[in-house]
């Protein structure tokens, strides 16, 4: 096997955990604070790339823009669903969340393949990432090399955000105790419906991201998600640190079975789920509840 | 306006669910009193600090802060009219770091107490400044829980029984903080089970039975009433 091989499963890998990455950040804020295992998030994720892919053929606004109004949208639509429909079941237990959101998973994209097949719509390269350089060891598309860029540095934006900063101190209070941070004097409803905008925000932003490599489609969400799912049972449901990591490497991990035992590269990552739930429950990064 | 008075509860009536625990609660407090609530356990004296703070959330009758009516407010409302509230279980974030704890209210009036006043008060939380919030003492849990409250500028402090538990060195340090907080000039509600703290540090007591005051005893009858009071607490 030759190491132009290598590299390129490993890029592809590495490509494909920071989707992971992002999605199941995403999903770990909502859960944390909310208790909803999201799993309309892969509908938010293909809303973001139809955005873009909408944005570009019905108003001419391009990949730039896209990158910043895609997300608002769908952190929008997201903010509506959550005041409208997803706020009456929070006082159910987490089965009932995790039903819903799949009911709302199944509509979105219902509609999207009702409104334009399952074919696949093509999205550009925006022009200045379009080429690529050859780096020794490899050849490396730009669009790939900022995609990786785009995410780490999303991933380390977001966990600084909720980490190192007030607001983020407010995030981590209102999940291990909301009512006494309401008694402070925070606005913790709001806090809520703001941490569910940004968190299917992030899965939008990762679905524009997502636009140019793979196609734009209504079940790209659906065909993700599952995996998604695996990761953050891997990193533990709720940890942001745990998404960030266990989505790259889990990512990595699939590229390299790809190398050297594609028959296994789609159930590596599954297998790996089941081998963590029996050994540590509650995820790698994850505190037993 | 509210004529020094900082909270007038009446009529008030507060539920779990279908079961009723407040019938009716009549108390004010003016301003700059340190007042006690007591009563037998299952009284209603966690209940009502709980409504007074919003987060009980069914609710009747009339619950004026700082002469506005709050009834119908939320939480997160009611605390910014310059509330301190201190819960029972104290409330100390384990995500948090002792000094994100610390720093975690947000301001609600000027004049909360800076970060050394409050160490000064309470040494032991300078030393465990980066110290995770579980890994406390009880005692350490507890000053953590009142400082926090005094930065925020809140000049009405509501604490549920902060010596519970906290052996008598910790208890004094408590007694010491509550004198400071009195010279500040701060309105304290108090609800304790160690009466004999709560003799020390208040003006007046009121005694709590069945969901209900059934009576007020000022500091200066504490001692004719003795055995009244006994009576009350069944000790």
């Amino acid at each position: 096997m030759s190491l132009n091989a290598l590299f390129g499963q490993l890029l592809l890998g590495l490509i494909n955990g920071s989707f992971y990455a992002m999605l199941s950040l995403g999903l770990s804020i909502i859960f944390g604070l909310l208790g909803i295992v999201n799993i309309a998030q892969g509908a938010f994720y293909m809303l973001g790339a139809f955005a873009a892919w909408i944005l570009l053929h019905h108003f001419g606004v391009g990949y730039w823009p896209a990158l910043i109004l895609a997300p608002l949208a769908v952190g929008i639509i997201g903010i509506v669903i959550e005041r409208t429909i997803i706020r009456r079941i929070y006082q159910l237990d987490h089965l009932y969340g995790l039903l819903l959101t799949l009911g709302i998973f199944q509509v979105m994209q219902g509609l999207f393949v009702y409104w334009y097949g399952t074919a696949g719509l093509s999205y550009p390269y925006p022009g200045v990432l379009s080429s690529g350089h050859n780096i020794g060891f490899m050849y490396l598309p730009n669009y790939r090399a900022w995609v990786v860029v785009a995410s780490l540095a999303i991933c380390f934006g977001t966990w600084y955000a909720i980490e190192r900063t007030r607001l983020g101190a407010y995030l981590r209070a209102a999940t291990e105790n909301p009512t006494l941070v309401r008694a402070f004097g925070i606005n913790v409803p709001l806090l809520v419906t703001a941490a569910f905008g940004g968190g299917v925000a992030l899965a939008g932003l990762a679905g524009v991201l997502a636009a140019p490599i793979y196609q734009v489609n209504p079940l790209m969400g659906g065909n993700i998600i599952i995996t998604v799912f695996a990761v953050v049972v891997i990193g533990g449901l709720g940890s942001i640190l745990g998404s960030i990591v266990t989505g790259l490497s889990l990512g990595l991990i699939e590229g390299l079975s790809k190398v050297f035992y594609p028959e296994a590269s789609s159930m590596v990552i599954f297998a790996m789920m089941i081998v963590v739930l029996m050994v540590k429950p509650a995820g790698l990064f994850g505190t037993e509840r | 306006m509210n004529d020094g008075v900082v909270l007038a509860l009446a009529a008030l009536e507060g539920f779990y669910g279908e079961s009723q625990i407040l019938h009716g609660v009549d108390l004010a407090i003016g301003r700059g009193e340190i007042v006690t609530l007591v009563g037998r356990n299952g009284a209603g004296k966690t209940t009502t600090l709980r409504a007074i703070m919003g987060i009980l959330r069914r609710r009747r009758g009339s619950a004026r802060v700082m002469g506005a009516e709050t009834i119908a407010w939320p939480p997160e409302k009611i605390a910014r009219l310059g509330i301190g509230y201190v819960p029972e279980e104290r409330g100390i974030f384990a995500s948090l770091n002792v000094t994100e704890n610390l720093l975690l209210p947000p301001r609600l009036k000027p004049g909360g107490m800076s970060l050394d006043e409050i160490y000064a008060l309470f040494p032991n939380l300078r030393e465990r400044a980066t110290s995770g919030g579980s890994r406390l003492s009880g005692g350490e849990q507890q000053m953590l829980a009142i400082a926090r409250v005094l930065r925020t500028g809140a000049d009405f402090l509501v604490l549920d029984e902060p010596t519970e538990g906290l052996a008598p060195v910790i208890v004094a340090q408590i007694g010491v903080a509550l004198d400071a907080i009195r010279q500040r000039g701060l309105t304290v509600l108090l609800v304790e089970q160690n009466f004999r703290f709560a003799a020390r540090v208040s003006d007046r007591h009121y005694v709590m039975e069945t969901g209900k005051i059934v009576d007020m005893i000022p500091r200066s009858e504490i001692e004719a009433k003795m055995t009244r009071l006994e009576a009350y607490l069944g000790v």
